[in-house]
């Protein structure tokens, strides 16, 4: 049975429908592998008991030749989505045992495509992290190891959603995506993750990180399954009165489209100082094989992408500080009483946040104090304003750009934990898409000299995924990666 | 240095040790619009519902919600501007104040900082003992309302309804255009009397639906602004008076010993009418005000503005004047009868329903104005909810009219009908005090006075003034039902004047 955790989502919905096995069993099989698979701590929560009583109603649907897109899959969902009757913690101790009364939209869009939920996975505490190592219920391990060396992180925020996936305990999870936390650790675990254009997913009922900036997505093992799942998850909200009210296009035709004649932009400023010389490498590999399909390289500038990670991690910060306001212990969640209210606040928050978090609560309070406004989050917003204008004037030249997702591959647990701004050059590559609202991609393409994945991102124009799967499609054709990490977790 | 250009008439002065001084007042005053839901949440806004039953997740700030704007609010916000003559802002942003505090759940409150919906306007006041004033209108900006804390139900605890959390309202603010107490309180009224009339708040004072803040500081007449401090939340015409002249007087009294105001935050504390300090100027919050990113800012069209405006009803300034023209009442009288739509409606289902033709309009001014807002404000009871309704009040006035009844026994049987005991007529017709018309009653009651009193009838003639002790005198035994008029004739002729 454990062969069926190998499969695709994309082969594994097609053997349910052709009634090869029953959600049961895959559910089943899934479930074995989640609790084999334990010492990597990408739970939070699991729900295998609703997920088998969900897989018996879908295996009842299916039997009837009934059932919605996802009918029957077993999925993961990132424990920022706020899930009906099960415990929510945004991998904080401040929410306690949280249980919202209601299902995010994205997961009731899942819900009703028929998901099977194994449970909510693990990620850095309130989506802030790049390793999953500020969860307040301990950091994830990356199933790739360099031979039989040490634990690595996963990446994050999204780390439980990447390690899920990549060691197969589910077909593919959701996750979030700020800065990169889709991306990087997709990158980090050589899954493919997808932060769709901003006002995509409804951002209604998933808690907040940095309103403007968060956007959910999809990692999964292939781009096909990444098409399949966010044409599940996204949709028009009127509860989000930022979501874009525009179709999708049919993302799963979009994968294997031709890219012929599509131009490929390669932007100069994507290269970093220290920067491994694999990633360079694998960077002119990209544009060999992107050419190889057909599509023209054109060479672009985007000269304020170096102003986009301090202004992403000073707008970040500045939403934070005030959205994490609500975690207050007065109405839900841990509260730790003090002398008098504002005691109480302050225990309550100095306790239930943990120390990045703080962090970046006080980097948002500063940022937004009386006298300091103007010069940061203002002139943030600027540049933020000048990083879409770079966009806008390279998408005259070309459909798509291709970049590396990552300065690096995944590095080990505890090794930058201590050093914030180390950790904040991971997200170099991909705050530019959150700034501009753009859809971007990591597709797994190769393999470093260790034997740790590393990615390549697509970004695209606001609102035309299609091209971004096309041409993501394209580049997994020709990479074609097939490595596997080692079980060594058994 | 700013200097506000009007000084107050000399009479509002407030005299001091070495010289007089003048009072500043600028109000902020908060409406709340009257939508049957929250500003951007779908939970009803009902006055008087037990706590936390009108509480929605987005209210209550549960994780991952989102707010929706409310666009009968933005449509309200945009009446009531064009109400205040005031330039409509296309573009308006919310913002989000952020401060701690258990009845602001979200850790922030929406409002609207930078970019206000409304900008500058103006509307003119008239306060009962001075002339007409221009007050400008700075702004007016939506807002969301906090819950309410409530610190008297246990000694340790503190409860919390947030019934009222996410409330909207309309926080409008004047420019510090005002002299005087009465013009602070005539300026709420004229405001009231607008959203009232636009339906856009329903004024509800004591119920906390229209409330001020109150900006008060004093300076040399014609001098320098000095520091001001703000009373917070002052809920009645008569408390807001009491508050800025306890609180001039408190600045007047720092400044003469040799003190500075503190730019302060103050409560108004209604039993004992003191103002005391809530929040010093050290202690104010740093609000780190920014556009709240979960909400696009409101791009409105100007033909959703024109189209606004071409339905917008009767204001009270028009109404005034349309009184002064179709009924002929003194402007007096038609201001204070259109400060208040209900006022004037009553007053016009008065004087111009069917079959009211008749009724004489400045008289039914009179008695609006003079026995009924008399007997209402005694009862403290509203006009809406008044014992004696327009139709009521009509058929009293129509008993007049046609001389059935004196206007001196129209007063007692007033008071009998405010007091529930029936209608006009009923009461008349019950109590036999229909007006003696029948001359030949009249002349023997006449006559028997005259017959009864010899003595002052001889002297009568050397004084003419001694005819009212005679009036007197026949009314009296007819008890108060014989025809005045009748009998100031029937007497002169029979005592040859």
């Amino acid at each position: 049975m454990s062969d069926l955790t190998k499969l695709t989502l994309e082969a594994a919905l097609a053997g349910l429908k052709a009634k090869e096995f029953s959600s049961v069993e895959i559910t089943k099989a899934h479930i074995d592998a989640c609790m084999e698979a334990a010492d990597l701590n990408a739970f939070i929560t699991t729900d295998f008991t609703n997920a088998l009583k969900s897989a018996e109603k879908s295996d009842a649907k299916l039997a009837k030749g009934e059932g919605g897109a996802l009918e029957g899959a077993p999925l993961g969902i990132k424990d920022l989505f706020c899930t009906e009757n099960v415990k929510t913690t945004a991998g904080s101790k401040i929410l306690g045992d949280f249980k919202p009364q209601y299902e995010s939209t994205v997961t009731a869009n899942m819900k009703r495509d028929g998901m099977v939920m194994l449970g909510k996975l693990n990620m850095d505490e309130f989506a802030m992290g790049s390793s999953n190592e500020t969860s307040a219920f301990g950091p994830v391990v990356n199933p790739w190891r360099k031979g039989k060396g040490e634990d690595l992180v996963p990446g994050g925020s999204s780390g439980g959603s990447a390690s899920a996936v990549a060691a197969n305990m589910c077909l593919g999870a959701t996750a979030t995506d700020t800065g990169g936390s889709i991306r990087q650790p997709a990158s980090f675990t050589g899954t493919v993750g997808v932060k769709p254009t901003y006002g995509r997913c409804s951002r209604w009922g998933v808690v907040a990180f940095a309103s403007s900036l968060d956007q959910a997505g999809p990692i999964t093992r292939t781009v096909k399954d990444s098409a399949i799942m966010l044409q599940s998850m996204a949709g028009y909200d009127p509860k989000d009165s930022t979501s874009i009210n525009k179709p999708m296009p049919d993302l799963s035709a979009a994968c294997g489209k031709s890219i012929k004649g599509m131009k490929i932009g390669i932007p100069k400023e994507y290269t970093m100082d220290g920067m491994p010389r694999e990633i360079e490498d694998l960077w002119q590999q990209g544009i060999k094989w992107l050419e190889s399909c057909g599509a023209e390289i054109v060479h672009v500038s985007l000269p304020h992408t170096k102003y986009a990670l301090p202004a992403y991690y000073i707008v970040a910060p500045a939403e934070a500080s005030s959205n994490l306001a609500r975690y207050d212990g007065m109405r839900y969640g841990e509260r730790v009483e003090g002398a008098n209210l504002y005691d109480t606040y302050e225990r309550t928050r100095a306790e239930g946040f943990g120390k990045e978090v703080r962090r970046r609560i006080m980097m948002g309070t500063y940022v937004l104090s009386a006298g300091y406004y103007d010069a940061y989050y203002l002139q943030a917003q600027k540049v933020r304003t000048k990083i879409a204008d770079d966009f806008k004037r390279a998408w005259e030249k070309c459909d798509a750009l291709l970049t590396p997702t990552c300065p690096s591959a995944a590095f080990a647990v505890g090794r930058k934990l201590n050093d914030p701004v180390t950790m904040y050059l991971n997200d170099i590559f991909t705050v530019t898409a959150n700034l501009a609202g753009l859809p971007a991609m990591s597709v797994p393409a190769a393999l470093d000299n260790n034997g740790l994945p590393l990615g390549l991102q697509i970004i695209g124009r606001a609102l035309d995924e299609e091209t971004v799967f096309a041409a993501s499609s394209a580049l997994e054709s020709c990479a074609n990666f097939t490595e596997k990490p080692n079980k060594w977790w058994k | 240095m700013f200097t506000a250009k009007r000084i107050a008439d000399q009479k509002h002065w407030l005299s001091g040790r070495d010289h007089d001084w003048e009072v500043i007042i600028g109000l902020e005053v908060h409406a709340q619009v009257a939508s049957k839901s929250k500003l951007f949440s779908g939970a009803a806004t009902e006055y008087g519902a037990e706590p936390n039953t009108q509480v929605s997740l987005v209210d209550a700030a549960m994780p991952g919600m989102l707010p929706v704007v409310n666009e009968f609010c933005i449509e309200q916000a945009v009446r009531t501007g064009l109400g205040l003559s005031a330039k409509i802002n296309l573009y308006s942003r919310f913002d989000r104040k952020n401060y701690f505090y258990p009845d602001l759940p979200q850790g922030y409150q929406i409002s609207q900082f930078e970019f206000p919906i409304v900008g500058e306007g103006e509307i003119e006041i008239e306060p009962e003992d001075g002339e007409a004033v221009i007050v400008g209108i700075e702004r007016l900006h939506l807002e969301q309302d906090a819950g309410k804390s409530i610190h008297d139900l246990s000694p340790d605890d503190t409860f919390v309804d947030l019934n009222r959390s996410g409330v909207c309202l309309m926080e409008i603010v004047s420019k510090p255009d005002m002299r005087s107490p009465e013009e602070a309180s005539a300026y709420v009224e004229k405001l009231r009397g607008i959203v009232r009339a636009l339906g856009t708040c329903d004024g509800d004072m004591e119920k906390g639906n229209l409330r001020a803040d109150v900006n008060v500081s004093v300076r040399k007449p014609g001098g320098e602004l000095g520091t001001r401090c703000e009373i917070k939340n002052v809920n009645s015409m008569r408390f807001i008076r009491q508050a800025i002249n306890y609180e001039a007087r408190r600045q007047i009294d720092i400044l003469e010993s040799g003190g500075e105001i503190d730019q302060e935050t103050r409560l108004f504390d209604n039993a004992k009418g003191e103002t005391r300090t809530m929040r010093s100027k050290e202690d104010a919050h740093d609000y780190r005000y920014f556009p709240d990113p979960d909400l696009l800012p409101i791009n409105i069209t100007q033909a959703f503005v024109d189209g606004i405006k071409a339905d917008l009803p009767e204001l009270p300034d028009a109404r005034k004047a349309r009184f002064v023209a179709d009924y002929g009442i003194p402007a007096y009288d038609a201001g204070i009868l259109t400060a208040d739509k209900a006022k004037g409606d009553f007053y016009e289902r008065l004087v111009s329903a069917e079959g009211a033709k008749n009724r004489d309009a400045k008289i039914a001014a009179n008695w609006m104005m003079g026995d009924l807002f008399g007997a209402l404000n005694k009862a403290n009871i509203d006009l809406d909810d008044s014992p004696v309704n327009s139709d009521a009040l009509g058929e009293l006035l129509d008993l007049i009219g046609d001389k059935t009844i004196s206007g001196k026994i129209a007063k007692d049987v007033f008071e009998k009908m405010f007091a529930g005991e029936g209608g006009a007529d009923e009461i008349v017709e019950r109590d036999g005090l229909k007006q003696v018309t029948d001359m030949g009653a009249i002349e023997k009651m006449v006559g028997n006075v005259i017959d009864a009193n010899p003595d002052q009838a001889a002297k009568v003639a050397d004084n003419p003034r001694l005819i009212g002790f005679f009036v007197g005198q026949v009314m009296k035994s007819s008890g108060g039902k014989a025809n005045p008029q009748a009998v100031n004739e029937i007497l002169r002729k029979k005592l040859g004047l």
